[in-house]
């Protein structure tokens, strides 16, 4: 089990668009709420009402600025499992309970066999394995798993619980092995990228990068569209006798 | 692949029932689907069919499970056994609790109304608790407006009839440019995200004027970090632009705005800058094809803009525009002068003038959608003007918001983007009329012992005569709104009670009825003052506030505060009601509204507050809640009262499935099956407007006629857009002396300065009188996305994501101060001193600082444990802003307010910053509270074992 | 990474008691054992308890000990689960051995034995130590040197034990002192160059790769996720101050290498004096606890790029 599946032709994965992420942390909170009752359940938390509350997530939203000397940018960042192709947090598992689908590629933990070694969260660059203490077992994204194929659920609703709530839009599941889906689509469009690519994990979600701010679309031009006619009278002459004209001429 | 992939059950029931409903973590009022599975809750999403949220949730609506489960939640009424904020309650009957509120409630009507303040928080039935308040006959009684965003909606009803958030929208799916004005969240928290969300993919522009980058302001194409309190300069100064390279929609202003209308130009006269008008009270304006005086309020067809014109008694008069012009061509507004102020180069303003005007003008939009004007006249097409604004607390929490707000309304005037194509959108009921004509009741001559108000308490004045003043002009509200300290004061001034109270000032009360407010913590203007007088005692060592009545649903920092605890219900366990008469949550293209209904049944001994007014009204013998006989007119409760409840007839609380068959909208007979109807349609009710009705609301004819047919307008004339405001220049005049009603001579110079008839910029209050070069900072607060007010720290989830918050300040700034990440600094003002951590950015203002709002806890409250990072590091600026100004010439203090609205100006806060030494706790300290015998809170949550599938 | 003390106490103990093991083994291959059967069954039970405490230990930090069989079951991939066949795998031997001292039997088998408990305990070694360096995500672990390093520190601390067992037992038996003596100088030169190796090595991996944001600028955090440390940032996010490292270094270099190695030395001239080798054992004890912790604390995972790491 542990060993890594051939490569499915599906694979399911999110799009993440940093370009429109509010950092809402509406995917965070109802990935909580799904997958506490879910898959995962429960994801245990620890002095909820005390003086260091924690928890298992499953997904956690970052900000970061990013600076050059010019010019800086605010970055709403959602890290969660990344579903990798080639993720050594599945091969290190001693017990087989960590393991990559081979029918979609989730990358799933069987909660009744993990022991609690903690030995794939080490495994993980991208620290999106997250241990309950209180349950001994590893959690991490099952992709929603639970939701995705569910036949009790309305078809346009079978997608993660965090893409259902984003209100954004900032996230998108689909099959990022078809490149005629509509996320592989908008990957190639957007320029979407790896996570930490050069780490070689391969991740199956892609991130869509923020556009640099303060320039100016396309389609604006910057200088004032009607050139202002000199003339030598007061600013306000000359809006008056604009006025007139344009009023007689509509007339 | 040795071994097999173990069973996954892909295809588990999410529960065992679903329940719709309206979700109220916060004012946003989404559509939600409610999963419980053995009758508790396994997951809450949104409802894909609701107007308002389309399926999305956010942040904190997603956390509902936790909301409604939380340990803080009040379980039985209590009376207050020991000293007031000692938290010492007694668990009492709700019997025993209905009969000392009755009690002490009937005293108060029987002798002296006004004596009763009854003023709700977060509230969302105002109808029904504006209609008790009227029925007790008091005068003080408002909802938390005042303190919240007046400003927005009165400087958008004067102006347009309609305002910001639930009065309108962005044309979201239309619009190619939009600027946000000071918004971090706002109460459309979905509505505003799925519309950034369809503007970014879209490729429109999104420009943020904002002085902090996060949330929304971090994705949008350019930010404009301002320096708070100076938006009107810079919204001037695009005005001036637009004006100067003659960018401006004039057809528009001619045929929606009163442009034209001739102004009085006869200074010292009593009605100098009022509207000249004819015999019948029509303005006049100047007809160029007669060229002779016109009446404005017909289609007159070619009225001058500018030209000085002589009215028939001899006197001179001016159009609109003329002095418009004259305003924002000034060299005060040009981009060169505002650029200091602002921090904004004129580069900047003028590229973004130039931006706006070319998409406006150069990319506007054509639908092929026929329609009629007010007048008749047909248009075979919708123009549009794709430019949409909004704007909110970052406008309104300023002394001057009022006034900015107008002018980001004329802005959008100017370039004909009102309720056009791409261009901001009113939702039904809106437009109202220009200036609204719903006028506050509660003059003290008026109040009569055991006697109804006779109209609502809360409305638009139109001039020093609307005013409500006792026979000496002195306030006859006690938080002194609708008096000249502020005198259109359209929400009242919720911030004011508790401290005017405790001073007597106007005059003293003996019950204080409060609802949804945590009025003794993070919504009070200086916390440690409003604790004061909460606890205040005379000679006789009797509390100066004698006797306080409070609803919460969970034991906040208010709770302890109290005489009388009234234990309210979550959200997900009551019947409410979101209506037109309300705050609705229809949108630009449907008129909508919605309720809630228990979906759970409580294991607690508490009662919806609005069936507690009900059965007080019932026992107060209000004329509106028994019949004849004197028994409860409402027996069934607020769910009786919602459906049977008639403000006219025909007209109810729910717009949906009226009339005996359910068949008529808006306007029929009560119907007995209306709830079920709503709880199958997923518990709200939406209704199309046609396409040829969809814009141009404010003058369109078939719009304007089908909107009173369903009892949401009352005036076939258009709204025509006041660019000039005629009210204000009324009291402007009273403060120079004109008419019965003047102001005191204290109060002149202030009248003179703000009440400008077109809008202007003034600074904001607080800078000009304490001494700038002591308090050179500004210092804000900003909604976090995933937090409502205090609510969001009890939620086990939420409190997880933001525990504690830090005085975010600019690196620069963190350089020349000293100071690096997480070091303790002393934040100071002119009233007191808080300790807090730092956090550097560069995403910020250089001269401002902030933080999020309402983190910081008091011990005690909240169920949460005494060591909580909410109460040890979570900090309040609360305790820096005063609700008084420092006094100024003649020794009064005015309310730290906008002068026009009394709106609180939380945001015109400066502020100084030093370095603390060592670490520690923040301060000032609070003594804990006691808990009032609350269960602790467990020590560990595994919510979801119960629903864990079984192991195969 | 966050030094868990269940698993130091694991890879130090038992990393000694499969060294003792290994020397056990190989001398009674080799026949180098001195004394009677005793003697080796006294020596193998405080091998085995070690062992068997180490490995109980490492049972403690997981969250369902009780499923443990499982961890047996991928060896084809996992060192874990590697480390755990050959540890088990070696008691066979191991036990057989201490089974027939224990009876007495005459047997021509333990030199066999003996060589299979000692090769059993050089693999569960290897294993513990590539479980570590097998990790991409913590560059200071992922480095050929590290299992070597394990295998030299279990030899070095086995024969230690040895030596002190055998002075004890008043055997003067020379070679395990000159094991002891190999295995630790060879464990401090490899332990000197690891952390050579790791002071030079500022990461390959940046917060920019990490975001994917490089081409905007520096990427710095603004905000984390949750007020409040979570998982990731206690398990992965443990670090320890540079200076701090530093006296940690130097207690390593003292109490494991230096202090030992002269101690040794001096019970060789002194008649192996077992006081000097108390001194000694006690020295490294504390020498190779800190080197563990050392071990973990001064490891940096790549996953704090997400939290505030410039490199990793
Ligand atoms: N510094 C600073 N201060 C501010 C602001 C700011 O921007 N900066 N903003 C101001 C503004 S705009 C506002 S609106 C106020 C908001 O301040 P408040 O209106 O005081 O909001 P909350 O703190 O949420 O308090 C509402 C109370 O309602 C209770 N409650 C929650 N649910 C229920 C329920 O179902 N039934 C009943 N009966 N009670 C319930 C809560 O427990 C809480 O005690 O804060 C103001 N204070
Ligand atoms: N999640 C969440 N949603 C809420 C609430 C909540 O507590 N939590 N509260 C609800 C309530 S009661 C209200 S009133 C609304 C308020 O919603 P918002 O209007 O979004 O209120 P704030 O969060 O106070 O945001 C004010 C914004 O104005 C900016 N600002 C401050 N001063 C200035 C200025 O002078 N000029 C400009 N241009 N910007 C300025 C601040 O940086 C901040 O971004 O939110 C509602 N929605
Ligand atoms: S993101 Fe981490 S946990 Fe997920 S597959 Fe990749 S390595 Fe494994
Ligand atoms: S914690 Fe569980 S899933 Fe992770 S490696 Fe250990 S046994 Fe496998
Ligand atoms: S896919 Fe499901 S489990 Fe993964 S982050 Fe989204 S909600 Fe959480
Ligand atoms: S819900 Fe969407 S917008 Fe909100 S934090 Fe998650 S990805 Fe970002
Ligand atoms: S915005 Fe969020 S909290 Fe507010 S009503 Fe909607 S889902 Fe609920
Ligand atoms: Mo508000």
């Amino acid at each position: 089990m542990t060993s890594l599946p051939q490569p499915s032709d599906v694979k399911l994965g999110l799009v993440i668009d940093l370009d429109i992420c509010v950092g809402c942390q509406a995917c965070a909170t109802s990935c909580k709420e799904w997958n506490t009752g879910g898959y995962s359940a429960p994801l245990s938390d620890h002095d909820p009402y005390g003086a260091d509350p924690s928890g298992a997530w499953l997904n956690r939203i970052h900000a970061y600025e990013v600076t050059t000397d010019t010019a800086s940018k605010t970055v709403h960042f959602p890290r969660s499992c990344l579903h990798c192709e080639k993720p050594d947090c599945v091969t290190v598992c001693p017990t087989g309970a960590s393991y990559k689908r081979a029918e979609d590629g989730i990358v799933l933990v069987n909660p009744d066999t993990c022991i609690g070694c903690k030995l794939c969260s080490w495994a993980c660059p991208y620290g999106a394995r997250e241990y309950d203490h209180d349950d001994g077992v590893m959690k991490k994204c099952t992709l929603c798993v639970d939701r995705i194929y569910n036949e009790t659920i309305p078809e346009e609703d079978r997608v993660p619980a965090c893409v259902k709530a984003c209100p954004t839009g900032a996230r998108a599941f689909g099959d990022l092995g078809d490149p005629d889906s509509a996320v592989s689509r908008n990957v190639a469009a957007r320029d979407g990228f790896n996570l930490l690519d050069e780490f070689g994990y391969e991740p199956v979600n892609k991130y869509l990068p923020p556009r640099f701010n303060s320039v100016t679309p396309d389609q604006v031009l910057p200088a004032p569209s009607e050139p202002v006619p000199a003339s030598n009278g007061s600013a306000i002459e000359n809006l008056f006798a604009w006025v007139d004209r344009a009023l007689s001429a509509k007339g | 692949m040795s071994q097999s992939e173990p069973k996954v059950a892909l295809n588990d029931p999410v529960g065992d029932e679903m329940k719709q409903t309206t979700c109220y973590m916060c004012a946003c009022r989404c559509g939600i689907n409610v999963h419980l599975r053995d009758g508790k809750v396994r997951y809450i999403e949104g409802n894909r069919d609701h107007p308002v949220n389309k399926g999305v949730l956010c942040g904190k609506g997603s956390a509902g499970i936790m909301q409604h489960y939380s340990p803080a939640r009040l379980t039985a009424p209590m009376k207050r056994v020991g000293p007031r904020g000692s938290g010492q309650f007694e668990k009492i009957s709700w019997d025993e609790a209905l009969e000392i509120a009755g009690g002490w409630l009937g005293e108060v009507r029987k002798r002296d109304p006004k004596k009763l303040a009854f003023f709700t928080g977060r509230d969302q039935s105002q109808s029904l608790t504006g209609l008790w308040a009227m029925q007790f006959g008091t005068p003080n009684f408002a909802a938390h407006g005042g303190f919240c965003s007046v400003n927005m909606a009165a400087g958008g009803l004067y102006t347009f009839g309609g305002a910001f958030w639930e009065f309108g929208d962005p044309d979201w799916d239309r619009t190619k440019y939009f600027i946000l004005f000071g918004v971090a969240e706002d109460h459309a928290s979905n509505p505003i995200k799925i519309g950034i969300g369809k503007l970014k993919n879209r490729g429109a522009k999104v420009v943020s004027v904002n002085p902090v980058r996060t949330g929304y302001n971090a994705v949008a194409d350019e930010w404009v970090g301002i320096r708070p309190g100076t938006d009107g300069l810079f919204v001037g100064a695009l005005i001036h632009e637009l004006f100067r390279t003659r960018q401006i929609d004039l057809d528009y202003l001619i045929r929606y705005t009163n442009a034209p209308w001739l102004v009085i130009d006869d200074p010292g006269a009593a009605d100098d800058g009022l509207f000249a008008r004819d015999g019948d009270g029509n303005p006049y304006v100047w007809d160029t094809t007669t060229d002779r005086l016109g009446n404005g309020a017909s289609v007159a067809p070619s009225p001058a803009l500018s030209g000085t014109r002589t009215l028939p008694d001899g006197r001179k008069a001016r159009p609109v525009f003329e002095l418009m012009a004259e305003r924002y061509l000034g060299t005060e507004y040009a981009p060169e002068t505002v650029a200091a102020q602002t921090g904004v180069p004129a580069e900047q303003v003028r590229r973004l003038a130039a931006e706006i005007a070319h998409v406006a003008f150069k990319e506007e939009i054509v639908l092929d959608q026929p329609w009629t004007d007010w007048a008749g006249r047909r248009h075979e097409k919708m123009i549009g003007r794709p430019v949409s604004m909004h704007a909110m607390r970052g406008i309104s929490a300023h002394s001057n918001g009022f006034q900015t707000c107008r002018m980001i309304h004329i802005l959008q005037i100017l370039l004909g983007t009102i309720d056009c194509p791409g261009g901001f959108r009113y939702k039904p009921p809106y437009p109202k009329q220009t200036p609204p004509n719903l006028l506050p009741h509660g003059a003290l001559q008026d109040i009569k012992p055991e006697m109804p108000l006779g109209g609502p308490h809360l409305g638009f004045p139109h001039g020093p005569h609307h005013l409500l003043l006792d026979g000496d002009g002195n306030p006859s509200r006690l938080d002194k709104g609708f008096s000249w300290d502020a005198p259109m004061s359209a929400h009242g001034l919720m911030h004011m009670v508790i401290n005017n109270a405790a001073k007597k000032d106007p005059y003293g009360i003996d019950v204080l009825f409060m609802y949804m407010a945590n009025m003794a913590w993070n919504s009070s203007m200086n916390v440690g003052g409003t604790l004061d007088a909460l606890t205040a005692t005379d000679e006789s060592g009797e509390y100066v506030i004698p006797k306080i009545i409070y609803s919460d649903a969970y034991y906040s920092e208010t709770v302890p505060f109290a005489d009388l605890i009234l234990p309210d219900t979550t959200y997900l366990e009551r019947y409410d009601c979101i209506s037109l008469l309300d705050r609705p949550i229809s949108e630009p293209d449907m008129v909508a509204d919605s309720i809630r209904h228990p979906v759970v049944q409580p294991d607690r001994d508490v009662r919806g507050f609005q069936e507690v007014l009900i059965d007080l009204g019932a026992r107060l013998k209000f004329p509106a809640f028994c019949n004849a006989d004197g028994s409860p007119k409402f027996p069934g409760g607020y769910a009786d009262y919602i459906v049977n409840h008639q403000r006219k007839p025909g007209i109810g609380p729910l717009a949906g499935w009226r009339g005996p068959d359910g068949d008529q909208v808006g306007v029929g007979a009560p119907n007995p099956e209306q709830l079920d109807r709503y709880i199958e349609n997923g518990a709200f009710f939406g209704h199309h407007i046609a396409p040829e009705h969809a814009y141009f609301k404010h003058a369109n004819r078939g719009y304007l006629d089908w909107a009173i047919e369903r009892g949401i307008r009352l005036s076939p004339d258009p709204t025509v857009f006041q660019l000039y405001c005629e009210p204000v220049q009324r009291f402007r005049l009273a403060a120079q002396g004109h008419g019965d009603r003047c102001p005191p001579e204290r109060a002149r110079d202030r009248i003179l300065r703000a009440f400008d008839p077109l809008p202007m910029w003034y600074p904001p209050f607080e800078g000009t009188m304490i001494d700038e070069t002591a308090f050179p900072l500004h210092a804000i607060t900003q909604r976090p996305m995933h937090m409502y007010h205090s609510w969001g720290s009890q939620n086990a989830w939420l409190r997880q994501i933001t525990a504690e918050n830090r005085l975010y300040i600019h690196r620069d700034l963190g350089e020349s101060a000293g100071v690096a990440d997480d070091d303790w600094v002393w934040l100071s003002s002119h009233l007191g001193r808080v300790k807090c951590q730092v956090r550097l950015m560069d995403g910020v203002n250089r001269d401002t600082v902030w933080t999020w709002n309402a983190i910081g806890k008091r011990r005690g409250a909240w169920g949460l444990d005494d060591d909580a990072p909410e109460s040890n590091r979570g900090f309040l600026l609360n305790h820096l802003i005063s609700e008084l100004l420092p006094k100024g010439g003649g020794g009064y203090r005015y309310s730290n307010s906008d002068p026009i609205t009394g709106q609180a100006a939380w945001f015109d806060l400066r502020v100084a910053i030093a370095k603390a030494d060592g670490a520690g706790a923040t301060e000032p300290f609070f003594e804990p509270l006691g808990t009032g015998g609350q269960a602790p809170s467990p020590t560990r949550l595994a919510y979801g074992t119960d629903f864990r599938r079984p192991a195969r | 990474m966050h030094p868990a003390y269940s698993v130091i106490l694991f890879t130090t103990a038992s990393g000694a008691g499969y060294g003792l093991l290994f020397w056990i083994g190989l001398a009674e291959a080799f026949g180098a054992m001195p004394g009677g059967r005793w003697i080796g069954f006294a020596m193998l039970t405080v091998a085995l308890a070690l062992i068997t405490v180490g490995l109980l230990a490492s049972t403690l930090h997981l969250g369902h000990p009780e499923r443990a069989l499982g961890a047996f079951s991928q060896w084809r991939s996992s060192w874990l689960s590697r480390e755990a066949v050959a540890a088990v795998v070696t008691y066979i031997p191991a036990g057989l051995l201490w089974l027939v001292w224990l009876a007495g039997v005459d047997s021509g088998a333990t030199p066999a034995l003996g060589v299979a408990a000692a090769a059993g305990a050089g693999v569960t070694v290897y294993c513990t130590g590539m479980i570590y360096a097998a990790l991409r995500t913590i560059r200071q672990w992922h480095r050929p040197v590290v299992p070597v390093i394990y295998l030299a520190l279990a030899s070095g601390t086995g024969a230690l034990l040895l030596g002190l067992m055998m002075a004890l037992a008043g055997f003067a038996v020379v070679w395990t002192l000159f094991a002891a003596l190999v295995s630790l100088t060879a464990a401090g030169l490899l332990k000197l160059s690891y952390w050579q190796q790791n002071d030079g090595d500022p990461g390959r991996y940046t917060a920019e790769m990490a975001t994917g944001l490089g081409h905007l600028g520096t990427v710095r955090p603004l905000d984390p996720p949750h007020s409040m440390p979570n998982f990731v940032m206690r398990e992965m996010g443990f670090s320890v101050a540079r200076k701090h490292a530093l006296t940690l270094r130097r207690t390593v270099l003292i109490c494991l290498f230096g202090g030992p190695l002269g101690l040794i030395v001096l019970s060789m001239f002194t008649p192996y004096d077992a006081g000097f080798m108390a001194i000694a054992v006690l020295a490294a004890g504390i020498g190779v606890i800190t080197e563990r912790w050392l071990f973990f604390a001064e490891a940096e995972h790549v996953s704090m790029l997400y939290y505030g790491a410039a490199r990793a």
